[in-house]
């Protein structure tokens, strides 16, 4: 026997590779890198997407200065990874559902929850979940990775029912050491379910940041140990985005299975107004991803490509504004609920053992009259 | 008309009403091909197939979650978890998710779930498989907890979960599985949920109790009444919401209440009925509450589980110290 284990291989033989690919169509400097997808024939399209791009940015700011001065909760802001957001959002038909956390706020807007409502939630206020407009999306969800079952149990239904329709769930970096991540991607790789998963990668989860999260090289490559497809996409390349995000829900839509989309990007706010990423980010690391914006590169392209003028850019941004401080004072001008709103929709009826609870709130609470 | 066991009847059930309401899907762990490993699900899925009873991968997390999802796009998700010590991972998906989806979205999206799960000692069960834990999930708000304590009990009350709008936990006492039968007719007949059972009538003592320990408890009773001690013997069945009412004009009647379960004493569900009995019957009552409870120990492994779960002889000396109070 030989002494030295090390050296013995046995018979050895691969049984199983893989590789990664990233896909870009946008440098940061908006130069096209290669052959641009279909969709971007039409400049309608591009303008969309850069308008819905600017219009979550400008809705980011009012948010977090609502915030700042008192008059909203905590807020996630999602600037820097518009074009993430806004990519997936309009890459999925109406049909289609939608499952977020609570940082995909261009996304949302594009599935049609109105700004009015994401304040409201932000705000403290739960109707603002009620979405006039995507009556079957997911609220947002807070606890880290624990939708992504749920996004299995909505393409489960859609796969008994024979339904073409897709269930697409997004989530952060951090998402993606949760053992719900693994039991979800499994089990969608298991029973090849019409579900995509995109990882909106901003290289920090609140002060940990993605090196520190995993040793693995991508998290794409996560998808592999599920036998399901994974790919890299330039989270800050809207065009990029827009076409990995559809050609994966199109191939879920066909029966061909679930997918998992990595969406590089980068956090250039806070986690949420209460957190103080200086404590834990150097400056100069932020000032370095300047060069990335989303929405300077996509503008740096249309006003090259005489796709869109100065005139063009300053009457959208005046529109969005405009369509940001309306939303703003409905918000504001929305009373609370009153206090025994607490009691409604716990249960369908509400439990006889409530009733006596519910008066005494009623009775002392606010709002009541 | 056969004779069933408690595990029969939950069978009839579940296939009653996937029969009759194609929304209802069972999945868990071994539920299919096996039937569940104490046959819960036997033949449900020859009869409906592998996609309504489905044998999911070993993740209690995903069981419960994909059951929210699948009842948030209608489905009637009925999951069963193997072992009630392997229900903690889904507590996650049931409180923050499950029990709190009609509230958060107001009405828009609802979770009309069963999670299922055997519980309690008494079987010689492994490690992690005897515990009886009901009161962690009494205390979410927006939730159902279910026990049932015999075969029609078993039969009712599952359908009427199924058919609620609203998630509901269903506990199963595995100990009593087996232990009686009893004709069931399989007439689709739902039990009323949120309301206690009264199982014997009595004038002298209030027995309240639930799932296996009703058997202890009516084995008590007989003994009590051999000594002319007459007592009333409360099956509680919906440990969520609590169905006070019933006991407290129990407890009018006859002064004096014991409260048995199988759960350790501190802040189990008893401390929550004793506390309620102390708000509003103080005054009335002719002895001080009694808990007949498991010891605040871990659930010991098995050689020790018959000394570590409340019996009939600690029920009848606990109903006795009432009765020498006044």
């Amino acid at each position: 026997m030989s002494k030295d284990k090390g050296s013995s291989t046995g018979s050895s033989t691969r049984v199983a590779s893989f590789e990664i690919h990233h896909t870009r169509f946008l440098d940061h400097n908006g130069e096209v890198t290669g052959e641009l997808p279909e969709f971007t024939r039409d400049s309608a399209n591009l303008i969309s997407l850069y308008r819905a791009m600017v219009r979550t940015r400008i809705f980011d700011k009012k948010a977090v200065a609502l915030q700042r001065t008192g008059q909203l909760g905590t807020f996630a802001s999602s600037l820097g990874q518009e074009a993430s957001f806004v990519g997936i959002g309009s890459a999925m038909r109406t049909e289609d559902v939608l499952l977020p956390t609570y940082r995909e706020s261009g996304a949302m807007f594009i599935r049609g929850v109105t700004m009015t409502e994401l304040l409201l939630y932000w705000g403290g206020d739960e109707r603002g979940m009620d979405y006039a407009g995507p009556r079957e999306d997911f609220p947002i969800c807070v606890p880290i990775a624990t939708h992504l079952p749920h996004a299995v149990g909505v393409a489960y239904a859609m796969k008994l029912r024979r339904q073409p329709r897709v269930a697409v769930c997004t989530l952060g970096d951090g998402a993606t050491s949760k053992g719900d991540f693994y039991e979800a991607l499994n089990m969608a790789g298991a029973w090849q379910l019409p579900v995509v998963f995109v990882v909106c990668n901003n290289e920090w989860a609140i002060s940990v940041p993605r090196r520190a999260q995993t040793h693995a090289q991508t998290l794409a490559q996560k998808a592999i140990a599920g036998e399901i497809e994974g790919e890299q996409v330039d989270g800050n390349d809207v065009i990029a985005v827009r076409h990995c995000v559809s050609r994966a829900i199109e191939k879920a839509r066909s029966g061909d299975g679930p997918s998992l989309i990595e969406a590089l990007s980068y956090r250039m706010s806070d986690h949420t107004t209460a957190d103080d990423a200086s404590r834990y980010r150097a400056k100069e690391e932020l000032e370095k991803q300047a060069i990335n914006d989303p929405i300077t590169r996509l503008n740096t392209y249309l006003i090259g490509n005489n796709l869109l003028t100065e005139k063009d850019r300053e009457a959208l941004e005046a529109e969005c504004a405009a369509e940001v401080e309306a939303a703003a004072k409905e918000y504001l001008a929305t009373p609370p609920p009153p206090s025994k709103a607490m009691f409604d929709y716990l249960y369908e009826t509400l439990p006889a053992s409530l009733v006596a609870q519910r008066e005494f709130a009623t009775k002392r609470g606010s709002g009541n009259a | 008309m056969p004779e069933v066991s408690l595990v029969e009847a939950v069978n009839l059930a579940l296939a009653h009403e996937m029969q009759a309401d194609e929304s209802v899907v069972v999945l868990g762990e071994d539920v299919g091909v096996n039937g569940g490993v104490f046959r819960a699900t036997a033949g449900l899925q020859e009869r409906f197939g592998k996609e309504r009873v489905m044998d999911t991968p070993l993740a209690e997390t995903l069981i419960a979650g994909m059951s929210v999802g699948l009842a948030a796009q209608g489905f009637k998700a009925v999951p069963e978890i193997q072992f009630m010590g392997f229900i903690y991972p889904t507590i996650d998906q049931i409180l923050n998710h499950a029990a709190r989806l009609r509230y958060r979205t107001r009405g828009r999206m609802t979770c009309p779930m069963v999670l299922r799960a055997p519980f309690g000692g008494g079987i010689h069960a492994p490690e992690h498989h005897s515990e009886s834990t009901e009161a962690i999930f009494a205390h979410i708000p927006g939730l159902r907890v279910v026990i049932p304590s015999s075969p029609s009990r078993a039969y009712g009350l599952l359908l009427a979960a199924i058919r609620d709008p609203d998630p509901v936990i269903f506990l199963e006492p595995k100990r009593i599985y087996r232990l009686v039968k009893q004709q069931v007719p399989d007439d689709g007949e739902a039990l009323p949920l949120d309301v206690c059972f009264t199982l014997r009538e009595g004038a002298d003592v209030t027995v309240v109790t639930w799932g296996a320990m009703t058997h202890e408890t009516m084995m008590a009773a007989d003994q009590l009444a051999e000594e002319g001690i007459s007592a009333e013997v409360i099956d509680v069945a919906t440990l969520k919401p609590l169905d006070m009412d019933t006991i407290l004009e129990s407890v009018a009647k006859t002064g004096r209440c014991v409260i048995v379960h199988e759960a350790a004493r501190t802040a189990g569900m008893g401390a929550e009925i004793a506390a309620q009995l102390a708000e509003h019957s103080l005054l009335t009552l002719l002895a001080p509450v009694q808990r007949v409870a498991g010891y605040d120990t871990v659930m010991p492994l098995y050689r020790l589980e018959n000394e570590y779960m409340p019996d009939t002889a600690r029920i009848v000396e606990a109903a006795k110290n009432t009765m020498e109070m006044s």
